[in-house]
Parts: structure tokens; C-alpha cells; sequence
């Protein structure tokens, strides 16, 4: 155990620094408009509402950006009687 | 029934984002579902602090403005499932916060949590004065330090002005957080004592959390000190508090109070 925590708390620093780097690579892209991850949300979300009424509480979105590889995770309920939208 | 906390501080830098990111934790681990929100706008940190930054999707000016639901927003901690973070928006300014939006919020808040604890940005402006404003409790974050202490003062002028409690007649209930307590110094005589600051701004302790590299190495990693190591001596100082503030009667320890002979003899010989 405290040799565990003598290590864990050796390695701290990195951890903050890979932290870091990722969070600020992703926040400057989102400056530039260039977050696929966040314009894919966007888009996504607009083509669910050309199609169905959307209800706030129905849509769920995660992201996790990643340092390689971010996850974006859109989860729709949609109800049995959701009619087609005339588009 | 829900309560709402504000950390607060006026000054900058004392450790609120700290002690919200602890006391949030602290609070969720008691099984009472717990909120921790940043008001922060423009230059949010809890989201960091909490290690939860890679997952902000919407923030609290998109639930405001219409643009996301709030359970939209609401960040569910990796480690603890009864703790949520509602971030601050990093683009905008603080001017996107209206009063009548964060009353929305506050109330819908209301409905789903037990604590809902406000991490105030610095100052005595509007993101400062929204995040009290519907306060039923205050943690007033200080350092044992003349500015801490005169920009405390102010800000518990404010507690009894400017929240919805004050001009209903009510009180808010206060709360002294004393942080970044360095008992070297202390014993040394060169940091305000304990009692000089509870003597000045005369409201009840509920904490004294002592300097620590603990909480370096918890931000560092992305984890509140209470959840980093809850063993630590910045972390049984901040869950000590939580449940002072939960109304448990808790004894206080001054850090360091326990010091051995030779301290004992230090201690007297600089006094
Ligand atoms: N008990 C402590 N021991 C050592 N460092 C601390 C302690 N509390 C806070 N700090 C450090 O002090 C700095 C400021 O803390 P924090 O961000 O919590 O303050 P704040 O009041 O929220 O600041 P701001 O006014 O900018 O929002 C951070 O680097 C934090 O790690
Ligand atoms: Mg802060």
C-alpha cells in the first residue's frame, strides 16, 4: 500500500501533463470550428430533427474525447408512434 | 429536501474549486445525490479538477439560453454514480448568465438532488452574486491571510444583502472554510491563528484543511482530494466538513495541533 502510494505519487505530474495536452488540442480545434467530433454532433442531431420531433429528454449525447481517438455516443429514444416528417 | 451551497471567497485562488470538487464528493458518498456546479463562465476548472473534462458536452449557458436540457448537461461522475457536474461554458462570458435562467436551473436542480453545491468565480460581480443568489448555505473559503480575510468580509456582506434568503428575511446559514492552513507557520507566529480569524469575521468554523501536496497531486490526476486519497490529510479535513455541514456534530483538529516534544518546544520558544 505505501509503496503503491510512494509510486502513485511519482507519477502525478505526467498524468496532468497528458491530460493537458489532449483537453487543449481538442479546445483549440473547437475555436477554429474544426472538432469533427463536436460538427458530427451537430449534424447528427439536425438530420434526428428533420426526421422526428425531438424531445430534449429523449435525446442523450456523450462525448470522450480521446487522445487518438474520441467516442461520441447519440442515444435517441424513439417512440413506436414517432410519425415521419414530411421533410 | 434540497439545499444549495455556494463556495465562495471573493478572493481569488483560495481553494474554492478545490473545496467544491471535495465537499461534492465527500457529500455523494454519504449516498445523497450531489450536483457540483461551475459558475466559472469563461474560465471553468471544475470540470478539470473533477476529471471529467473530455466528456463536456453541453454546459450550463446552453441549458440557460435553450439549447440543451438539463439532464443533457449533467456530467455523471466515472467513480462515484450519485455525483454530477453541470460545467461552465469556456467560450462565452460571464454576461450570458441571467438571473431568471439560473433560477430555472437552480429550481429544476431542486427536483433531482439532495446538494446542489455553486463553485463561485472570484470577485464580487455578477457570476459572484448569481451563484449565492439562491444559496441556503455558505462555505466561505479564506486563507489564513490579511487580503483572505478582508475579501471574506465582503463577501458575507453580500450573503446578507444580495440572496434570495436575505430579502425574503431569512438568513443564510454561514460557514468558515479556513484553507491552505500551513501549521509550520502557524507555530512559527507567522500566519494569522485560528481563533484571530474566527474572532474577525465571527461565523462558525467548519473546517480548517491544511496546506498539502495532496491536492496538487489530486488535480493532477483529475480527482477530487477526498476521492484521491481519502486518507490524506487535506481529505479528512474536507470529509470532516461535509459532514458538519450534513449537521453531524464532528470534533475539530487543528492540523498539526498533535506535534510532538520538539515541536512543542519550537512552538514556545517563537512565541
Ligand atoms: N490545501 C491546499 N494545499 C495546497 N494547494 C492548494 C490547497 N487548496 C488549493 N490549492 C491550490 O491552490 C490553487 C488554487 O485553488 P483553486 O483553483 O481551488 O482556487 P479558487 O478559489 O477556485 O481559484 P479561482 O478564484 O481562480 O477560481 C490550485 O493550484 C490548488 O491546487
Ligand atoms: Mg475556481
Amino acid at each position: 500500500m505505501s509503496i503503491f502510494r510512494f509510486f502513485s505519487k511519482q507519477t502525478s505530474a505526467p498524468t496532468a501533463r497528458e491530460r493537458l495536452q489532449v483537453l487543449l488540442a481538442h479546445e483549440r480545434a473547437s475555436v477554429g470550428h474544426s472538432d469533427l467530433v463536436a460538427v458530427l454532433r451537430e449534424e447528427i442531431l439536425a438530420v434526428i430533427a428533420k426526421h422526428i420531433q425531438v424531445d430534449g429528454d429523449k435525446v442523450s449525447v456523450k462525448m470522450d474525447r480521446g487522445e487518438n481517438v474520441s467516442t461520441l455516443e447519440v442515444d435517441i429514444e424513439i417512440p413506436l408512434n414517432a410519425r415521419v416528417r414530411a421533410a | 429536501m434540497a439545499k444549495v451551497i455556494v463556495v465562495t471567497s471573493g478572493k481569488g485562488g483560495v481553494g474554492k474549486t478545490t473545496s467544491t470538487a471535495a465537499l461534492g464528493a465527500a457529500l455523494a458518498q454519504r449516498n445523497e445525490k450531489t450536483v457540483v456546479v461551475d459558475f466559472d463562465v469563461g474560465l471553468r476548472n471544475l470540470d478539470l479538477v473533477m476529471g471529467a473534462e473530455r466528456r463536456v458536452v453541453y454546459d450550463l449557458v446552453n441549458v440557460i439560453q435553450g439549447d440543451a436540457k438539463l439532464p443533457q448537461a449533467l456530467i455523471r461522475d466515472k467513480r462515484l454514480d450519485t455525483l454530477f457536474l453541470l460545467p461552465a461554458s469556456q467560450t462565452r462570458d460571464k454576461d450570458c448568465l441571467t438571473a431568471e435562467g439560473v433560477e430555472r436551473v437552480m429550481a429544476e436542480l431542486r427536483k433531482h438532488f439532495d446538494w446542489i453545491i455553486c463553485d463561485s468565480p472570484a470577485g464580487i460581480e455578477r457570476g459572484a452574486t448569481l451563484a449565492m443568489r439562491h444559496a441556503d448555505i455558505a462555505v466561505i473559503v479564506t486563507n489564513p491571510e490579511v487580503s483572505s480575510v478582508r475579501d471574506s468580509d465582503r463577501i458575507i456582506g453580500l450573503l446578507d444583502a444580495k440572496t434570495e434568503r436575505a430579502e425574503r428575511g431569512e438568513r443564510v446559514e454561514k460557514h468558515l472554510l479556513l484553507t491552505r492552513y500551513d501549521p509550520v507557520r502557524a507555530e512559527r507566529g507567522d500566519m494569522l491563528k485560528v481563533d484571530d480569524v474566527l474572532e474577525i469575521l465571527s461565523i462558525p468554523l467548519v473546517g480548517i484543511v491544511p496546506e498539502s501536496t495532496d491536492v496538487l497531486r489530486a488535480s493532477n490526476l483529475g480527482a477530487p482530494v477526498t476521492l484521491a486519497d481519502s486518507r490524506s490529510a487535506p481529505a479528512l479535513a474536507y470529509l470532516d466538513a461535509a459532514r458538519r455541514i450534513a449537521g453531524e456534530t464532528v470534533p475539530m483538529t487543528i492540523p498539526g495541533e498533535k506535534r510532538g516534544l520538539l515541536g512543542k518546544l519550537f512552538g514556545r520558544r517563537a512565541a
